[in-house]
């Protein structure tokens, strides 16, 4: 019999040691009779012999060892009770709790979801992924270095430590069945599903027969493009589809969870079908790796292995590999951004919840000391303190685990909505649901708080003067104690600055980021980008051709004003960042000053309006073979030249043998959005140089990457569906994809800024109502402990405006205190702002200037109504009082 | 009628355990059997027996049953589990060290040592 069950069976327990005690007194009795005693005498002496059957049976009880238990479940059932009766309050408190556990839940899973949680692959902890290493790699710039194909090669037959699989990002237009699409497309290895550990949701991998060139032609679906495309049809498998003019037949579906690098492929294909050029060149490096350490490895074997491998390679083939090594990374979920943003908000949504505790501290602080003279009419009658500690704490408990049960519910709606709400593309989202780790997590925060507020009523337990406490009334609130509410409240209120001034500092910065030019008109601007047709791509001179095919049926469309070709559009993801240098000798890598270097056509200036401040901007006559020529913006030609006129001086980026002649300087683009713009740690010199002039072994690289930018004389999307019929081509599988106007780029440069804002003042708003609730609670219970002084003041002469002007003072008196703490302490969090989101000032005088009165006037209510009411009381009536 | 001496502490449980070893038992022979053994040299407090018993029924020393007694009415019988048999040897065998040892101290001051 465990102890739940004899909790479970308390009644029945109690009838048998009822039963036994019964039997051994007349069992004594009886003996005692036939020894000569009167039936009444003899059940006295066995009464007595036995020591009191009450006694005994307590003792009994205790011996049971369920004894906290059956108390806890009577506290409870008393604590429930008292929160029926005063509904008011507890409905508050537990909205106030379930509103911050909630949001805190949110926070807890997102975190867990995204920074903690393992990747949902087998046994994730062997996972590593290989990459380059060499000293001249600016790593915080470019990120890792992958591997060159015939690298990864050799690797994978060398490596006794490591199961090697390999990937290639390339892209592609699936043009049958249905209409043509553009696709993300990972060519593979056949060992990459295993070593990943997720087979196939359907079908199978590939085989060491496909991966070889010339190989079948077989295409494995990835799961989002084979619900949407082909409505999750099973029967995909075995049919054929077409993807850059060459038929597949679909041998798997990937399964829904697979990702690499955060990216889901639309199309995976056999890795070694892929015959480019820069498949056989050393200096390339497409090759994502991943890896799994073998049975009994470890990292730094593994590490050791590759290293020897390396600099096998290095000696082997020193043009290409010379001073570069290979290293193993553990393989780990790739969040970005949105780590301190999650933290952030973790701060913010803390706080919240502190606030909350601290409010219910307050009010249940009041009801305790209300209840000061039953508990000390409870330990005269012999209740101990300690039981009466217990009962403070498990009323708490119980409104904690109430609001955080509320909590969890709250998060659980609404965790779904707020992932939709994340400002661009979260990380894992796919992997985001409330864990039952999380769920546990919360519930023992909601309990621990719940334990912290109760902690400062059950210390108002009486130790001391149980006497006098019984013996002075209900009014005897000692200074103690308005000292403690007093502090409480300006916690509260401190709390509530933090966060305001942060949504204050949020929305001037939203505000000071929107007025800033971007260097181009956003307005009446689109852009898109295109896939040309893969035959199209295999010629430099056909690619060329096409863009300007393109680029001339394009502009003949009624609506577009002008249309150019550029490779980078400003403010959306993705830079094209190389170093320069201004004589003919070349310096180290890590010693060029970088710049951002984008192709265009000599439109490019009028489509995004940007200023020329001298010389002239790219014109047709620009073409191949005509002298190299580059336009650049007044950041560079300020970094490289300083005062002097750049107009014809030149520059090398390394990508053709000539240099570039500087024909013009423009007006600098803000690249990287409003935010991101003067952040140290970014590039910002510009130049722009012609698309015709890329040297051919580039340009289907660049094609790629390239997208069209339109100037539209009305609104832009208005114009897109008769784009994508005019790009469509001869071949009819020529696509544009991720089409956006440039207004929606430059809203979203400011994403983050407006969801952190929108989120601070909600936290804000939350905590001013708090705060103000807290106000009203304490100061309503001070004065009503108040009544009688204020009773013989107002009898000796008082006036009621004397009498408000006293409660008053009293509120502000706490006001002021929490300000002044709190401004110290929303100093530190405008720093920690500041250097955790782009475009914050530290220091932002305006702000704390206007928070401070806000607080006032919302806090002003909140201490009227208590006032007003002082003023109000009978003295007549006040004195009789208790 | 001698002097009555307190049972020293512990020893309870112990000399409960042993009666119980020798068949099932209800609360009331237990205090009898106590008080019979002992010639009425210890004081058995009645108080005591029952917190002692519920206490090691709890701790799985003892198995309770209710019975029918010889008169004809219900009581709970306590026996000895094979848990609380192997605490009884391990008790008795501690019981026996510790007085061997407190009396061969007792002879030796006896004997007038140093």
């Amino acid at each position: 019999m465990n102890w739940l069950n004899r909790l479970l069976r308390r009644g029945k327990m109690e009838r048998q040691l009822d039963k036994e005690l019964q039997f051994h007194l007349d069992q004594h009795a009886s003996d005692l009779i036939a020894r000569g005693r009167t039936p009444d005498a003899a059940r006295r002496e066995a009464w007595l012999a036995l020591g009191g059957d009450e006694q005994v049976k307590e003792r009994c009880r205790d011996a049971r060892g369920t004894r906290w238990l059956e108390d806890f479940a009577q506290d409870a059932r008393y604590a429930l009770r008292g929160l029926r009766q005063h509904s008011g309050f507890t409905a508050v408190t537990l909205a106030t709790l379930a509103l911050g556990i909630g949001a805190t839940a949110v926070m807890f899973t997102l975190i867990y979801s995204l920074l903690l949680k393992p990747l949902a692959y087998r046994d994730p902890a062997r996972l590593v992924s290989l990459h380059g290493y060499s000293a001249s790699w600016n790593v915080n710039l470019f990120g890792q270095q992958n591997l060159a194909y015939l690298d990864f090669l050799d690797c994978r037959r060398d490596s006794r430590m490591l199961e090697i699989a390999g990937s290639v990002f390339d892209s592609g237009t699936i043009s049958r069945p249905g209409d043509p699409e553009y696709v993300n497309e990972f060519e593979i290895t056949p060992n990459f599903f295993s070593v990943l550990g997720v087979p196939p949701a359907l079908g199978r991998t590939f085989t060491a027969d496909e991966d070889r060139a010339g190989g079948t032609h077989s295409a494995i679906l990835g799961y989002s493009l084979w619900r949407r495309r082909f409505a999750g049809d099973p029967g995909i498998i075995g049919q054929s589809v077409v993807i850059d003019e060459k038929t597949y037949t679909v041998v798997g579906v990937a399964a829904w969870n697979l990702r690499v690098h955060d990216n889901e492929a639309d199309v995976y294909t056999p890795l070694a079908q892929n015959t480019q050029g820069y498949m056989r060149n050393r200096r390339a490096h497409p090759v994502t790796t991943v890896a799994r350490l073998a049975p009994g490895a470890t990292l730094d074997q593994a590490s050791a292995e590759l290293a020897a491998i390396g600099s096998r390679l290095a000696a082997q083939y020193p043009d290409s590999n010379k001073e570069r090594s290979l290293i193993a990374v553990p393989l780990g979920p790739e969040v970005g951004d949105a780590r301190s943003m999650l933290w952030l908000l973790l701060g913010a949504v803390s706080l919240v919840l502190l606030i909350a505790c601290v409010n219910i501290a307050s009010l249940l602080l009041a009801r305790a000391v209300s209840r000061q003279r039953d508990w000390a009419m409870r330990i005269a009658l012999g209740a101990g303190r300690g039981r009466l500690v217990r009962q403070c704490l498990t009323e708490s408990a119980v409104l904690g685990l109430g609001g955080g049960t509320l909590g969890v519910i709250l998060a659980a709606v609404g965790i779904r909505p707020f992932v939709l709400l994340w400002p661009g593309i979260l990380p894992r989202a796919e992997e985001v649901s409330l864990d039952w780790r999380v769920v546990l997590f919360t519930l023992a925060v909601s309990l621990g708080c719940g334990l912290l507020f109760g902690l400062a009523p059950a210390l108002r337990v009486p130790i001391r003067d149980v006497e006098r406490t019984l013996r002075s009334g209900t009014r005897g609130a000692g200074g103690g104690s308005r000292r403690l509410h007093m502090a409480l409240v300006a916690t509260e209120m401190a709390l509530a600055v933090v966060l305001l001034v942060s949504a204050g500092i949020l929305g001037r910065t939203l505000l000071r980021l929107s007025s800033i030019d971007p260097g181009i008109n956003v307005q009446n601007l689109l852009t898109a980008r295109v896939a040309l047709a893969d035959s199209t791509l295999a010629d430099p001179e056909k690619t060329q051709a096409a863009w300007r095919d393109l680029l001339e049926r394009a502009r003949r469309i009624p609506g577009v004003e002008a249309i150019a070709a550029v490779d980078t559009v400003p403010m959306r993801q993705g830079s094209n960042q190389i170093g320069y240098w201004l004589t003919s000798a070349e310096p180290p890598e890590n010693q060029k000053p970088m710049v951002l270097a984008n192709s265009v056509t000599p439109d490019y200036l009028k489509v995004m309006g940007i200023a020329l401040l001298r010389g002239r901007f790219l014109t047709d006559q620009d073409r191949a073979g005509a002298e190299s020529v580059a336009v650049i913006d007044e950041v560079m030609a300020h970094n490289a030249f300083g005062n002097e006129d750049a107009i014809g001086r030149q520059v090398w980026i390394g990508l053709g043998s000539d240099p570039l002649r500087v024909v013009g300087v423009v007006r600098h683009v803000r690249q990287w959005g409003p935010a991101s713009d003067d952040q140290s740690d970014k590039t910002r010199a510009q130049l722009y140089y012609p698309f015709a002039q890329v040297p051919a072994r580039l340009v289907r690289r660049w094609s790629t990457l390239m997208s069209v930018a339109v100037r539209t004389s009305g609104p832009p999307l208005g114009i897109v569906e008769s784009l994508r019929q005019e790009v469509r081509g001869a071949g009819g599988d020529q696509v544009i994809y991720q089409v956006r106007t440039m207004e929606q780029l430059a809203a979203a440069t400011l994403a983050q800024q407006r969801f952190l804002m929108l989120l601070f003042g909600i936290f804000a708003a939350l905590a001013v109502a708090q705060a103000c609730i807290g106000i009203y609670g304490v100061l309503a219970y001070l004065t009503n402990q108040r009544v009688p002084e204020i009773g013989v003041r107002m009898a000796l002469g008082a006036t009621p405006g004397e009498v408000l002007r006293m409660v008053l003072r009293q509120s502000m008196g706490m006001i002021a205190a929490g300000e002044c703490a709190g401004i110290a302490a929303a100093l530190a969090a405008a720093r920690v702002l500041s250097q955790q989101v782009a475009g914050v000032q530290s220091f932002e005088p305006l702000t704390f200037a206007l928070v401070i009165p806000l607080l006032i006037v919302a806090a002003l209510p909140a201490s009227f109504l208590p006032a007003r009411r002082a003023s109000r009381i009978d003295p007549m009536r006040a004195l009789r009082q208790d | 009628m001698p002097d009555k001496s307190d049972l020293p502490q512990g020893t309870l449980d112990l000399l409960i355990l042993k009666i119980a070893a020798l068949g099932p038992v209800h609360g009331y022979a237990i205090a009898q059997r106590l008080q019979q053994v002992s010639r009425d040299v210890v004081q058995v407090p009645q108080g005591s027996l029952y917190p002692a018993l519920h206490r090691l029924e709890n701790r799985g020393l003892l198995a309770a049953e209710w019975k029918e007694t010889e008169t004809g009415r219900e009581a709970k019988f306590y026996k000895l589990t094979r848990k609380g048999r192997t605490q009884l040897e391990e008790e008795s065998a501690s019981w026996q060290r510790l007085t061997q040892a407190v009396s061969l101290i007792l002879r030796i001051s006896e004997g007038g040592a140093q």
